[in-house]
């Protein structure tokens, strides 16, 4: 006993120094970009001389930052939560009506999840740069909501197959119960069905959310106004331009970490078992 | 009645998604193999001629393409393997019963949550700065130079990144493996006498194969769609040795306008990573065993 608590102890020693190769880039970062021109030039690894935020400052000005902080926000969470309300809907009812046509359906959801992005891309944003109402601004390129329209479009397939796994396993009997009571089939999904999956919603959000922070080919390809830049975006044009001003570009990329480091600190223990549960299936 | 309705609700519950996704991913996938034929000029296909395999030759006998091809495949390998042995090694120290192996799992996936294309701009400050002063300092300037500007470590550039994000990732699904086998089953061995090696190899790696896998998977096709990391950590460079196969077709299409050429290789690239991730997938299924 006294032995393998003294094993735990060293394991956990080895895992710590581990942690170091995973921080110490990002610590790189932090310190340097406190420093100026000459400070980085000379001693990239010793701690600062002094708290300096001007490149902070500058950052957040010449990246647009806040601007480009609102349009990450708002494309994200408006694309996950129409995948997750548009995704469970179809996966209950997918699920629930066993037919040749729906088999159909759900297999094609679940084959095209192979279709790399890459392979679509071209004839994607040349189709729907097609899609415009004669008279109007509408436009699905350079707009946001095209860009969402798009996120939801390639986050369908693998949410529609986590909700249907998960359904599979949500007891019938409750919903006969249910139907027995008077409700309708919408009524039936939003009380009874809906806030039944919230574990699997969890998961559905998390590596959704995951991938269209983070991405950048696809909205590359879609926003071309500088003010409807994400935070990928903004991060990679700043840097054609700041690149040899390292503080300024090291302020920037500080900034862009910081609120995913507030949302891991908050969300973390969802995001392990989400992943966990999404690898699973 | 009641046939008719529910036949109602079913489509009125499926129609938001399926119009979506067919508009953004079938009708996209239909063309682009159509468009592969033709020498479509990226605007309108009103016009366009069918050229039947003439854009495929020129895909092979494309030589950047094919050494993005062929740097791609190697990248992909050694990706699949790095990844998974410090993700197989990572999730088999932070499922034993320590205190803070929570906190451990929490930090070795950090890297997925900032993304490629922020990673690739950190990671260019270490090769290009701090890697030449470390050089001077320590007189080692045979390790520590710009890695950046080497055509040779440019690309173990990109693996160490690309390796440093995803082993965090594929910690994560082993652990879920290593979490599922029945503590039972390891007790026993115990008694039976088995070493920590036999274990390993008798016992934990077969019970694991189900999350081999799935890592499998992700890594190869995560690795052969490989860009963000790519674009900000070299940009292809230097002189084009770093190049991998999703960084050539954009070129094609938006810096060349060759935009019939960028499909076609597009559609080969599908069909690449179709085959390989079908194989992979079913060599290791055949693998897994029932308990």
């Amino acid at each position: 006993m006294e032995k393998t608590k003294k094993n735990m102890t060293i394991l956990e020693i080895f895992g710590w120094i581990l942690t170091l190769f995973v921080i110490f880039p990002v610590y790189i970062m932090v310190i340097n970009s406190f420093k100026d021109r000459k400070e980085i030039f000379t001693n990239e690894l010793s701690l600062p001389k002094a708290l300096n935020f001007t490149y902070y400052i500058q950052a957040i000005q010449k990246m647009d930052f806040l601007t480009a902080l609102g349009n990450s926000l708002f494309i994200t969470v408006t694309s996950v939560v129409f995948i997750i309300v548009l995704s469970s809907m179809a996966a209950w009812v997918l699920e629930r009506n066993k037919t040749t046509i729906s088999n159909i359906i759900f297999y094609t959801f679940v084959a095209t999840m192979l279709i790399p992005f890459q392979s679509v891309m071209i004839p994607l944003v040349q189709y729907l740069s097609k899609w415009q109402i004669p008279g109007t601004n509408f436009s699905l390129i350079d707009t946001r909501y095209g860009l969402i329209f798009m996120n939801i479009g390639f986050g369908i397939g693998m949410s529609t197959f986590l909700f249907h796994g998960f359904i599979k396993n949500v007891p019938l009997e409750m919903e006969e119960a249910a139907t027995i009571d008077g409700c309708n089939k919408f009524q039936l999904f939003w009380r009874i069905v809906f806030p039944n999956l919230k574990p699997i919603i969890v998961t559905v959000a998390i590596l959704n959310v995951i991938s269209f922070w983070n991405d950048y080919l696809l909205p590359s390809l879609v926003l071309r106004s500088p003010n409807l830049r994400t935070i990928p975006l903004s991060t990679f044009f700043f840097f054609g331009e700041f690149t040899i001003e390292w503080n300024l570009a090291l302020a920037g990329l500080v900034l862009t970490i910081i609120p995913v480091i507030i949302f891991y600190l908050f969300s973390q223990k969802y995001i392990i078992k989400g992943v966990m549960a999404g690898a699973i299936k | 009645m009641k046939k008719n309705s529910s036949r109602l609700t079913f489509w009125l519950f499926l129609i938001p998604s399926l119009f979506i996704f067919i508009n953004v991913v079938i009708i996209p996938f239909i063309l682009g193999i159509i468009y592969s034929f033709t020498d479509w000029d990226g605007f309108t296909f009103f016009g366009s001629k069918f050229v039947a395999f003439n854009n495929y030759l020129k895909v092979f006998k494309d030589q950047n393409f094919l050494s993005a091809f062929l740097l791609t495949f190697r990248y992909a390998i050694i990706m699949v393997i790095v990844s998974n042995i410090i993700g197989f090694s990572l999730a088999l120290l932070v499922t034993r019963k320590m205190r803070t192996r929570n906190i451990l799992r929490s930090i070795f996936f950090m890297p997925n949550l900032i993304g490629g294309l922020i990673l690739g701009f950190i990671w260019q400050f270490i090769f290009t700065k701090l890697f030449v002063q470390l050089g001077t300092v320590l007189h080692a300037s045979n390790i520590f130079f710009n890695w950046i500007n080497d055509p040779n470590m440019a690309f173990w550039s990109i693996v160490i990144v690309s390796a440093w994000q995803m082993s965090g990732y594929v910690m994560i699904i082993y652990i879920a493996g290593l979490e599922s086998i029945n503590p039972d089953i390891i007790e026993a061995s115990l008694i039976d006498g088995a070493g920590p090696v036999r274990r390993l190899f008798n016992i934990i790696l077969p019970l694991t194969v189900p999350s081999f896998t799935i890592s499998l998977f992700i890594t190869l096709s995560n690795s052969f769609k490989q860009y963000d990391t790519n674009l900000s950590l070299t940009n292809g460079g230097p002189y084009g040795t770093t190049e991998l196969l999703t960084m050539n077709i954009v070129q094609t299409a938006y810096k060349h306008n060759q935009y019939a050429i960028a499909q076609s290789k597009a559609v080969v690239f599908f069909v690449v990573i179709m085959a390989i991730t079908l194989v992979q997938v079913y060599l290791t299924k055949k693998r897994e065993v029932e308990m």
